[in-house]
Order: structure tokens, then sequence, then C-alpha cells
């Protein structure tokens, strides 16, 4: 039987999803419409898929059951360690499987969208391996707060255009990558997370899944069981999280957690919050649970996060939350910081700003002493250093 | 028979229709710009519903939603000024706008404003074929709507033959690929387009918009199409020369 967390044939996850796009794009989206599955499903992609993500990734990224924060928190807790893939975030499963996907459809002009710039420097990374041109689009605001990775996008041979419409962050990227699209039909544009048009949400969550399958066969061997308890992730547009769930959505014994960020707090007017805040509206071409006013106007989103900085959340996540399978969780910039720096301090692993929502929320939660929880740790803080330091010496 | 068709029954050569954004440069300029457009003899408007993230429109269309929208714009105040003006203007409307505007306000209500304001042509840029089949139609039908489809260089002509059947009013053709802006001229490459998409004999009539922006450009246009949409072009002459000068932008296109 069809898992119900899987899109139907209109690309929707019970009421969100879709392809809301003008007709300019639609020969695009349909082409890839057409070819994903089997290109993904083929032995030639498997093959190239996983040789790649072995010796060039790095994978099978360890699972490594932290200690001292297990004992602090009376839990089992284990750190799915996307930290250490190539490139530094789990990013990089996905622009790897769709340059393949890119290649196999015999594009050479690649675009992307990006927030903090790990998928503009994974896509910029793949696009060199593979000798590929390069154009990834990064608000103005995010080119400010995350200056290491845009200096490694120029030096990896990418061209960074800066977005500069509304709040200049990753909405505003994202809008201005899909205009390009529409002008420049040829393009491959490479989105860097489970949202935009079907088939976008469920081509990103497929590549993204190996985190999950993975963790199955990781935790057997360390606990004996494939499922844990309880896994949690950070959720801005929800890759990292659609990953770390994937393999486990349809059983219901493993409790999900997403975490959002909630900014300066939730009703601050200062938020990224948006399964809290949003109601259904359509963004980047998906019905979804969308931040907006009453006129249906999208309002700007904020988080100290530029990864996780997204007025929107992908369709499956939408369809997670309206279903009440997976737990929505918020955490605030501070909370964050604070999380942060724990996990620095106690496990000597400085993870990024996006990655520390999801540990922010383990003083909020009560644990069984056997219970077995799964972070995804999605990403390391190398690109944030500057943002920790300034708010160490505060 | 709709706004659209009563044109079409007079003339259906040189069409000319112009783009405006709502509540631009001020906000109060709507029902003075469907006046001075009226007057200087536009066979249709097009009535811009300001909109944070219109993804199909260039930076022109944009700067003025955005300034639009500061000015304090929104769908209520819209279709109140449209209210004010339902007797006095007799140039027919059309309204372009997002999908999430219409989803946020109110479908239903939606249709039924369309109704009171006596519009009965919507353009939606990102509501899609396949929604349209499954939803929209029957909604549309139910207050009289109808829905305008885009054409593009690559839409297949199997694609184009079905918008062609659904097609009430006209049919928009999308001069390039491109998203909206002026482009200053027409390619041997649009022109090509523009005698392929001709040699079908569609039963729509077609409206070549896109890059659209002065006589030249216009009259060229029309050799191809029943008449031409011009928004940028005419967006950027409002913010230099004021609302009370747009018949002299009008002028300009139909006269050399």
């Amino acid at each position: 039987m069809k898992s119900k967390f899987q899109p139907d044939e209109y690309g929707y996850f019970g009421q969100f999803g879709g392809a809301y796009i003008p007709e300019l794009l639609y020969p695009n989206v349909k082409e890839i419409e057409d070819n994903y599955i089997q290109i993904i499903e083929s032995d030639e992609f498997q093959k190239e898929y996983k040789s790649l993500l072995k010796d060039y990734v790095g994978r099978p990224s360890p699972l490594y059951y932290a200690k001292r924060l297990s004992s602090k928190y009376g839990a089992h807790i284990y750190l799915k360690r996307e930290d250490l893939n190539h490139t530094g975030a789990h990013k990089v499963n996905n622009t790897i499987g769709q340059i393949l996907i890119a290649k196999k459809l015999g594009k050479t002009q690649i675009i992307a969208e990006t927030g903090a710039g790990q998928h503009g420097v994974a896509t910029a990374t793949v696009c060199a391996l593979m000798g590929l041109n390069c154009t990834v689009f990064m608000g103005e605001t995010d080119i400010k707060r995350q200056a290491p990775n845009v200096a490694r996008m120029k030096m990896l041979g990418a061209k960074v255009v800066p977005a500069t419409s509304g709040s200049k962050t990753l909405k505003d990227a994202t809008n201005e990558a899909i205009r390009y699209w529409i002008q420049n039909p040829h393009t491959f544009y490479l989105i860097g997370s489970v949202v935009g048009p079907h088939p976008h949400p469920d081509m990103v969550a497929r590549l993204q899944a190996v985190i999950s399958e993975e963790m199955k066969w990781q935790l057997k061997e360390k606990t004996g069981k494939e499922n844990p308890d309880t896994i949690i992730a950070c959720v801005g547009g929800g890759s990292n999280a659609a990953g770390a769930f994937y393999h486990y959505m349809d059983d219901e014994e493993v409790e999900l957690i997403a975490v959002e960020a909630a900014g300066l707090g939730v009703n601050s007017g200062e938020s990224a919050a948006t399964s809290q805040l949003g109601e259904v509206g359509i963004i980047h071409g998906s019905k979804t649970i969308l931040m907006q006013d009453e006129y249906g106007q999208i309002v700007e989103p904020y988080s100290i996060s530029a990864g996780l900085d997204y007025p929107g959340v992908g369709p499956l996540h939408a369809f997670l939350f309206e279903s009440g399978r997976a737990k929505f969780m918020n955490a605030t910039d501070k909370e964050a910081l604070t999380a942060a720096y724990e996990l620095t301090k106690i496990e000597g692993i400085i993870p990024a700003l996006e990655t520390a929502h999801a540990l922010a929320v383990l003083p909020k939660l009560v644990f069984d002493k056997d219970q077995v929880v799964v972070i995804n740790l999605s990403g390391r803080g190398d690109k944030d250093l500057e943002t920790f330091i300034k708010h160490l010496e505060e | 028979m709709n706004s659209i068709q009563n044109i079409f029954q007079n003339k259906d050569k040189n069409i000319l229709s112009i783009y405006f954004t709502s509540g631009f440069p001020e906000l109060n300029d709507t029902t003075k710009v469907i006046q001075e457009l009226g007057a200087a003899g536009v066979d249709f408007i097009e009535v811009g519903l300001p909109y944070s993230d219109p993804l199909a429109d260039g930076p022109t269309i944009q700067e003025s939603s955005q300034k639009a929208l500061k000015n304090g714009i929104n769908l209520d105040i819209i279709f109140d000024q449209l209210m004010e003006i339902k007797e006095s203007n007799s140039t027919p409307l059309v309204l372009m706008g997002y999908l999430n505007q219409i989803l946020k306000y109110g479908e239903d209500k939606f249709c039924q404003k369309l109704v009171d304001c006596g519009i009965d042509t919507v353009i939606l840029p990102d509501l899609p074929m396949v929604e349209y089949e499954n939803h929209y139609q029957d909604l549309f039908k139910k207050y009289g709507i109808n829905n305008v489809f885009l054409i593009t260089p690559l839409t297949s002509e199997e694609r184009i033959r079905k918008i062609d059947s659904y097609t009430q009013s006209f049919i928009y053709m999308v001069a390039s690929s491109s998203i909206t802006g002026a482009k200053g001229e027409i390619s041997q490459q649009q022109i090509d387009y523009f005698e392929r998409i001709k040699a079908m004999n569609l039963k729509s009539k077609l409206i070549i918009g896109f890059g659209i922006s002065d006589y030249k450009t216009f009259s060229k246009a029309c050799e191809y199409g029943n008449g031409a949409i011009i928004g940028s072009a005419f967006i950027k002459f409002l913010e230099e020369n004021g609302v009370e000068k747009s018949s002299q932008f009008v002028q300009s296109v139909l006269d050399s």
C-alpha cells in the first residue's frame, strides 16, 4: 500500500502541495516530473549516487552516542552527524543527487537559492565537481551574515547574485531564482529544500532519505532496534527533517519532533515559527502553511538563523503538522545560542545555528531514562562563528 | 456575452490593453488611471492587484506593487474604488493578481465582489491548468467569470488546443520566455513563434503581452495578434509623468 506520506498524482500530501506555477514554467517542471523517479530508481543513478556519497561526501555519516548530553537529560541521545559531511551539512546529499539528474537531462547551467549559504556551497561544490556553470541567488541580508559561505561559493567558481527585494533573505532569494528560471528555461533549478512546485519537494525528500536509511541499520547495530523512540530535527523549509523522518513516517510508534525558529519569540512579530503563525496559502509554487496577513500578502519572517528564516514550510511538513503525525516545537534565538554553547562545551561539537534549534528543545522535553532519541545534527557551526563570538561577548 | 467578447464584436484588430498597478503611484489613483485610460481610447484595462511576491513580474511591476502596498492598498479598498466608478466607467476591466490573494480573501467572496463591480474576467498567472480543471472552472462558472490563460513559446500544441477550448475571452500570448518588463524590440525568433500560433487557426482571440512598450512593438504585435498589452512601460511613464498625462502615453502608442 502506498504511504499516505507520499504525494498523490498531482503532488499533494493531503491538502498541501501541487504545482502552482506560471505557464512559463510548466515545461521545465513537467520535464522533471516525467523523469525524476525513473532516473532516481535506475541502477546507473544509484551506483553513481551511492559511490559519490561514500567516497566524496564521506557517508555513512556516524551515529554518535552523546554520552554527556545523555546523562544531562536522562535519555539515550544519539547525534546523526550530518555536520561531518563534505561541505559541512546535510545539503550535499541533495545536491549530489540533483546534479546527477541534471546531467542525465543534459542540463549545463545550474541555478540555486540559498539562505545560510550551505545549500549554495553544496551546489557550487557539485557544479565544480561536474564542470557545470553555477549561479546562486542569496538575499543581501544573508550575504552579510554568512560571509564565509559567500567566499567559499566564489572560490568554487559560482556566481553569487544578491536578492534585494523584501527582507533580502531566503524567500527573496527563492523568488529571484524562480524569476531567473522563467527567463532562462534551459537552466536546471537545483532547489535546496523540500519546497517549491511538485515534484521538487518529493525529489528532495527522496534524496535526503539516505539519512534515515542509515539511521535504521546504525540504530540496530547500537541498540538492537531499528526504531528510536524520538527523532528531533530543525525545520526551515524542512529538508533535513524530511530526510531524518523519511523511513519512519509510517511507523507511528516513532515520535517525530520538528523544531521551528521562534526568533525573538513566537508572538513577538519577529519569528519564523510558520506552523504556529501561518495559515494555508501558496508560496513558491506550493500550497502549504504560510505566514501571511489578512489579504494574503506574505509576511517577512525573522530568525537569527539564515537557514530557518523562511515564511513557509514544505508541503510534506504542513501535512505532518496538520495530521498530527509530527509534533511541532520551536526555539528562540537565545535558546538556540544557549544550546549551541552547551553542545560545544560538553561534547566538543560546534553545531550550525539552524541545528542548535533542534538541540534547544531538550530542556523542554521530559524523557524516560531508557528513551532512545536521535537528533539530526544537520550542520556544523563554522559559518556562524561571527554570530557566536558576538554573543559570547554580550 | 462577456465584456471582452463585446469588444471583439466591433473590433478585432489593434486592440490596446494597458496594465496598471492599483493604488499606484498614490493610494487613490486607481479610479483616476481608469478614467484617463478609458477616455484616451484604451480598449480594455488590466487592473493589477499588488502582491508581495509577484513571481511572474519583473522589477518595474514589483516595485510599483511594493509602493502600492506601502500606500496601504488592499483588496477591500480596491473593490471600493472599483465600485465607485462602476457607473461612470465603460471600459472593460480585467483583474490580474496572484492566487494566494484570492485564497486568503475567500474564493466565493472574491468572485461575488467581481460580479458586484461588473467585472467578469481575471488573469491569474500562477493558476495552473490542472487546478483550473479540478476546481476553479466550476467556481468561476458559478459567477460567470472567465479565466485568461497564458501561452508561451514553449507551450505545446496539445496544451494550446486545450487552452483554446477553455477560453471565452482571449488567450494571453506571452511574447517571450520571460517575466514582465519592456525589452524594446521584437526578434525574428518571436515572429516565428507568432506565425506558428497564427497558423494554428485558434478560435480564441490572441492578445500579445510581455515586452510590448511603444508604437513600434505594439504595431508589430498587432500584425500577428488581435492586439497587445502594455504594462511595465506604462508604469514607468506614470512614475515619471503622473496620472494626468496618461492620455499622452496612449496617444504615443497609437500614433507614431
